[in-house]
């Protein structure tokens, strides 16, 4: 049991104070605006977003500014503030098939309507430290930037699925349709605690927030051979994506925002089992923000995690143990219960200091007690 | 909800309010002192004070299959009634008061007779804006399209 302890009130106030002057670091050095987090340090913005579950870009860098860069500090900045907001609802399912894809690349057909579209990515760069960058200067501008904004009012391709052409020809396992699928709201853990065994919603819900480091070693766990399911990427898309929400007073659906997502879906092997015929198995994966490695990781977690109704064996492997995967991938929580223990346990402590110095002392009087009932044992030896 | 239910006015409105709620603040900012310019600013009431919240946003597992919890985002409400009686919503991604109480105001004018005018002032030059970006964003990623040739490995 936790008790409580109170005073050293002046001494917290110094240490905060002196915290905000190490974040500010060197006054000689410029101060970092938050603007100039949110669009060069979008990545880091990303992370937060997706792990703090709540697309807001300019409160997720202002985030990462008050926590010096401590990522899961500012996931937890960001989700105590999501706690003070009153829920106006929830949006219409988004239209990933709709999304303005910046970057869409497949790993399993080469050609393919709407085409690979490398997009802003670090793939394919050699990972040599840039020294230009530290020099500063301005960007190089785009001179074509101007003249392709002005006006131009083109309508957009839609660019189709990967999995459309499998779903076509049967080859792909099927995601029910809206008949098929139960009417009632998906589970939210936000609002009612996890619950087992837990249904594909909830799971995707749950590893959607979840560390990225986390989800990504259970991933790769799954590739090296614990719950192995060798998954090909058969579509990584990242892009825009309107969300639209129903408005009770205006009695129709509105565009409410527009969200940065990043989607990923796996096509598996499968060999069939009892229940499913030998088919493509799909795995799934949908984070807020651009976040690639998330997106991928968490493909391959859910497909891991489908064992049961695809009528897979559990191998015992711990990306298919729900519950272990599901209560140890939020960060927050893990380093609320890890970081507690660094916080003052005076008391606690001290009981356990006193019981061992008892079972000590009886430990202590029982040796003495045996060696006066055994006086000539020690000459035998 | 299908966009066969809506009436033409509905549809309208939902145009408008989609593209007011995603407008850039600053880009507000300057078409609402152009406007006022001309028009003054409007006598209005707060029916709903300017308030911040969230929505949850879903996805689907499989991109077509059930619908599960993504994560929110903010977005900020406020409700207006003009002089006139008229009631205006507005419904503004992220945490900006003076911009969910302006979209409100600007939808409760053009519900009020001035549809024609808030069309080509705000409405027309958000959409041919937004539509310009996305274009630029497109033109770049088209840049990016990789065609991929498959080698043929050598044997022996």
């Amino acid at each position: 049991m936790y008790v409580a302890v109170k005073g050293g009130e002046r001494a917290i106030d110094n240490a905060h104070e002196w915290l905000a002057e190490e974040r500010r670091g060197d006054v000689s050095v410029d101060e970092l605006s938050v603007a100039q987090i949110r669009e060069q340090l979008a990545l880091a913005v990303s992370r937060v977003m997706a792990e703090g579950s709540l697309f807001d870009p300019d409160l997720a860098a202002l985030a990462i500014k008050q926590a010096r860069g401590d990522m899961i500090e500012a996931v937890f900045l960001i989700r105590a503030f999501r706690t003070t907001l009153p829920r106006f609802g929830s949006s219409e399912p988004i239209d990933t098939g709709a999304m303005a894809c910046d970057r869409r690349i497949s790993a399993t057909f080469k050609d393919l309507p709407g085409g690979q579209v490398l997009g802003p990515t670090f793939d394919y760069t050699h990972r040599l430290i840039d020294f230009a960058l530290a020099a500063t200067g301005d960007a190089p501008l785009d001179a074509d930037e101007a003249a392709e904004r002005a006006g131009v009012d083109a309508e957009r391709e839609l660019i189709p699925h990967v999995m459309e052409f499998l779903d076509r020809e049967d080859l792909v396992q099927q995601e029910p349709t809206d008949a098929e699928i139960d009417a009632t709201p998906p589970p939210d853990l936000t609002r009612e605690p996890l619950d087992f065994p837990a249904d594909r919603p909830l799971r995707l819900q749950a590893i959607t927030r979840g560390d990225e480091g986390f989800v990504l070693s259970m991933a790769y766990s799954t590739q090296r051979g614990f719950g192995r399911n060798h998954p090909f990427v058969g579509e990584l898309r990242v892009g825009e994506v309107e969300v639209e929400m129903d408005i009770p007073e205006l009695g129709f659906a509105i565009t409410v925002g527009t969200i940065t997502a990043t989607e990923c879906e796996t096509v598996n092997q499968f060999l069939g089992s009892k229940s499913e015929p030998p088919q493509f198995t799909r795995g799934y994966g949908l984070v807020l923000g651009h976040c690639e490695r998330k997106a991928i990781s968490m493909a391959l977690v859910d497909r891991a995690l489908r064992w049961k109704e695809l009528g897979e064996d559990n191998t015992g492997a711990p990306a298919q143990d729900e519950e272990f995967v599901l209560y140890h991938s939020d960060n927050v929580q893990a380093t609320g219960f890890l970081e507690h223990i660094k916080l003052p346990h005076y008391v606690d402590f001290q009981s356990e200091l006193e019981l061992i110095r008892k079972l000590r002392a009886e430990a202590k009087a029982n040796q003495a007690q045996q060696a006066e009932d055994t006086p000539f044992q020690d000459a035998a030896e | 909800m299908s966009k066969m239910d809506l009436s033409p006015g509905s549809e309208a409105r939902k145009r408008r309010l989609s593209a007011l709620s995603i407008a850039p603040e600053g880009d507000m900012t300057a078409l609402w002192s152009a406007w006022t310019e001309v028009h003054g600013e409007p006598a209005f009431t707060q029916l709903r004070a300017p308030e911040i919240g969230t929505v949850m946003v879903r996805g689907r597992a499989g991109a077509v299959g059930a619908p599960f919890n993504l994560g929110e985002i903010t977005v900020t409400r406020a409700s207006v009634q003009l002089a006139s009686g008229v009631v205006g919503h507005g419904y503004v991604q992220g945490r900006s008061k003076t911009l969910a109480l302006r979209v409100a105001l600007i939808d409760a004018l053009a519900e009020d007779g001035q549809g024609a005018d808030i069309e080509a002032s705000f409405i027309e030059p958000l959409e041919r804006d937004r539509g310009g970006k996305r274009a630029a964003r497109d033109k770049k990623a088209a840049k990016t399209k990789v065609e991929f040739f498959t080698m043929v490995r050598g044997e022996g």
